[in-house]
């Protein structure tokens, strides 16, 4: 029998492996940073992590738990300021990937950060769109982390902080936004893709343990699961490095498997 | 020659520089972000002294505008975030000042907001960008129609504009330039003659310094200025814009100083509690910023044990090992 694993390890490593070697990553805190790091640490060691507050390239010995961290500040390529991150971001020479968080999300990856109910009298506030919005519309590409939940994967968001696919087609495109859009959410239970044409949602991978139905159960519109296949386990060399190298305090993969 | 006394008149108080330089109804910029180098000693005196109306712009702050806000300092915010990362991922206080309708709030990115304080160092009236073409954030304003045009507000909050060197349809966002009243950093250093040098990140505290009419910078550590123009790469300020430098050790606590400290779990953890209830948030002005008169009697009652705990590395710039649970 493998080893058990939390869904927050699943989610790290399911994130990670989406991460080509060569890949400039944006990165925000929380996730992403694991996401991040253990992909250089198994198979993309070329990859590098910048983040909007001007860190480039930080050797991240200890995991930073805000992107203004002092942790991001230090080994770095250089120390900048958001200016610099941001030609970073938008650079034409660059394969730019954002991993982005977000309290809902649409069928075509537009996600928001800022508030439920009505913007002018909101029932919940959120921090806001910070440098998220900023990632959706420039990078090369963007990786979505959600829980998956009815409540989060809705028809129509609230309020579009961050732009994905806007209303699918070439819609993105039309909009005057020259390149990115998202590749990928990655859920507790699986991950999305959206479709080459039509730009909507779809069930790529069902974690081991997880049925495509499930999946569809827990998304609040429908979603074509037709597509999906179940995603290899973590493998001991994945679960050890998150474990042992990237996150030993569990102060972002929390409690350790039951 | 005593350290500081270069400085003349620069060199003030806490009380003399917010005093004379911050004014009710003022735009105000606050450096630093999330858990960094916020403005912390700054922002307390301001409190203290009862400053209102105040129209904050910030891209991504916690701390400082937290407690700002929740003081009833400000009327009205321009903002791209509002948190301390894993502590507290909504600020508090904001969170709950704008879902009970108390504070004006416009979000920008942090691209806009970067973007906007630059033009305004620059003299330019406005700056282009691609960031949020398609988004609420452009879509939806914040600010009450009626305000647009009066005292800080610009007349638009941003404009979908055509690319004037394309021949293509090529929209592009118009931002408005920000030039605040004041702008309110903390530093590591200052020289004598008031250089500045800020280590680890700047963010955006140049731009901000640079486009305000006004500039306060408290400081960890005042040094001759000798030591700072013998390694001018280094150097972040000339010292002709800046205003007032406040001697304000351990100023950013419980936020971050790269180098001298880093972020307080333990505190930053008491103000998550504090702040949920009107009732404790209240009790926690009083105990940490009202009653105490000068920033020795704050770190008496921070206490010797968390000083100790969150003394920077020298070399790596954090307290390497420091709990942060």
């Amino acid at each position: 029998m493998s080893e058990r694993y939390t869904d927050k390890e699943m989610m790290a490593l399911a994130a990670g492996r989406l991460v080509k070697d060569g890949d400039v990553l944006f990165a925000g805190t929380g996730l992403s940073m694991l996401a991040a790091t253990v992909a250089r640490r198994v198979h993309a060691p070329r990859a590098v992590v910048f983040f909007e507050t001007g860190g480039i390239d930080p050797s991240l010995e200890e995991l930073p738990l805000a992107v203004a961290d002092p942790r991001v500040m230090v080994g770095t390529a250089m120390n900048s300021g958001l200016i610099d991150a941001f030609s970073l971001l938008a650079h034409r020479r660059l394969n730019t990937i954002a991993f982005l968080g977000a309290a809902q999300i649409d069928p075509y990856g537009n996600i928001n950060s800022t508030c439920l109910g009505d913007y002018h009298h909101p029932k919940v506030r959120f921090p806001g769109c910070g440098g998220a919005c900023d990632a959706a519309s420039l990078a090369a590409g963007v990786i979505l982390f959600m829980q998956h939940d009815r409540r989060r994967f809705v028809e129509k968001v609230d309020y579009v902080s961050s732009v994905g696919w806007l209303t699918g087609g070439d819609s993105r495109r039309r909009a005057g936004l020259k390149r990115g859009g998202p590749i990928a959410v990655v859920t507790n239970l699986g991950v999305l893709r959206f479709d080459d044409e039509s730009k909507r949602m779809y069930l790529a991978e069902h974690y081991p343990g997880v049925t495509p139905q499930e999946v569809a159960e827990h998304t609040g519109f429908a979603l074509d699961i037709g597509r999906g296949q179940e995603a290899a386990p973590p493998s001991q060399r994945e679960l050890d490095t998150l474990r042992q190298e990237v996150d030993p305090d569990r102060l972002i993969l929390g409690p350790p498997p039951a | 020659m005593k350290v500081g006394e270069g400085l003349g008149d620069k060199l003030m108080s806490p009380g003399e520089a917010v005093g004379r330089l911050v004014k009710d109804g003022d735009l105000v910029a606050l450096g630093g972000f999330t858990v960094s180098r916020n403005p912390m000693l700054l922002v307390r005196e301001i409190i203290r002294q009862g400053i209102k109306d105040l129209h904050l712009a910030v891209h991504s702050q916690g701390q400082a505008l937290d407690l700002l806000v929740g003081a009833g300092c400000v009327s009205r915010l321009e903002l791209a975030y509002a948190g301390t990362g894993r502590f507290a991922p909504t600020a508090i206080r904001f969170r709950r000042a704008v879902e009970q309708g108390q504070l004006q709030v416009e979000d920008y990115s942090n691209q806009h907001m970067s973007l906007r304080f630059l033009a305004g160092a620059l003299g330019l009236p406005f700056m282009p960008c691609r960031s949020g073409l398609g988004s609420d954030v452009l879509n939806k304003q914040g600010f009450d129609p009626g305000l647009r045009g009066q005292g800080h507000i610009p007349p638009h909050k941003a404009i979908v504009s055509q690319n004037p060197f394309s021949r293509e349809e090529d929209p592009v966002v118009l931002l408005p330039a920000l030039t605040p009243d004041v702008t309110l950093l903390h530093a590591q250093y200052v020289g004598d003659d008031g250089t500045v040098r800020i280590k680890g990140l700047t963010f955006l505290d140049l731009e901000q310094a640079r486009a305000a009419s006004r500039v306060i910078v408290s400081c960890e550590e005042i040094v001759p200025a000798a030591h700072l123009r013998a390694d001018p790469d280094q150097n972040s300020l000339p010292p002709f814009l800046v205003d007032a430098v406040v001697h304000a050790p351990y100023g950013a606590h419980p936020t971050a100083c790269p180098y001298f400290y880093d972020y307080d779990p333990r505190h930053l953890s008491l103000y998550r509690q504090q702040a949920q209830s009107d009732q404790a948030f209240g009790e926690y002005l009083r105990q940490w910023v009202m009653d105490l008169p000068g920033q020795e009697a704050y770190l008496a009652q921070v206490g010797i044990e968390d000083i100790m705990r969150i003394k920077a590395n020298s070399v790596l710039g954090y307290a390497p090992g420091l709990d942060r649970r």
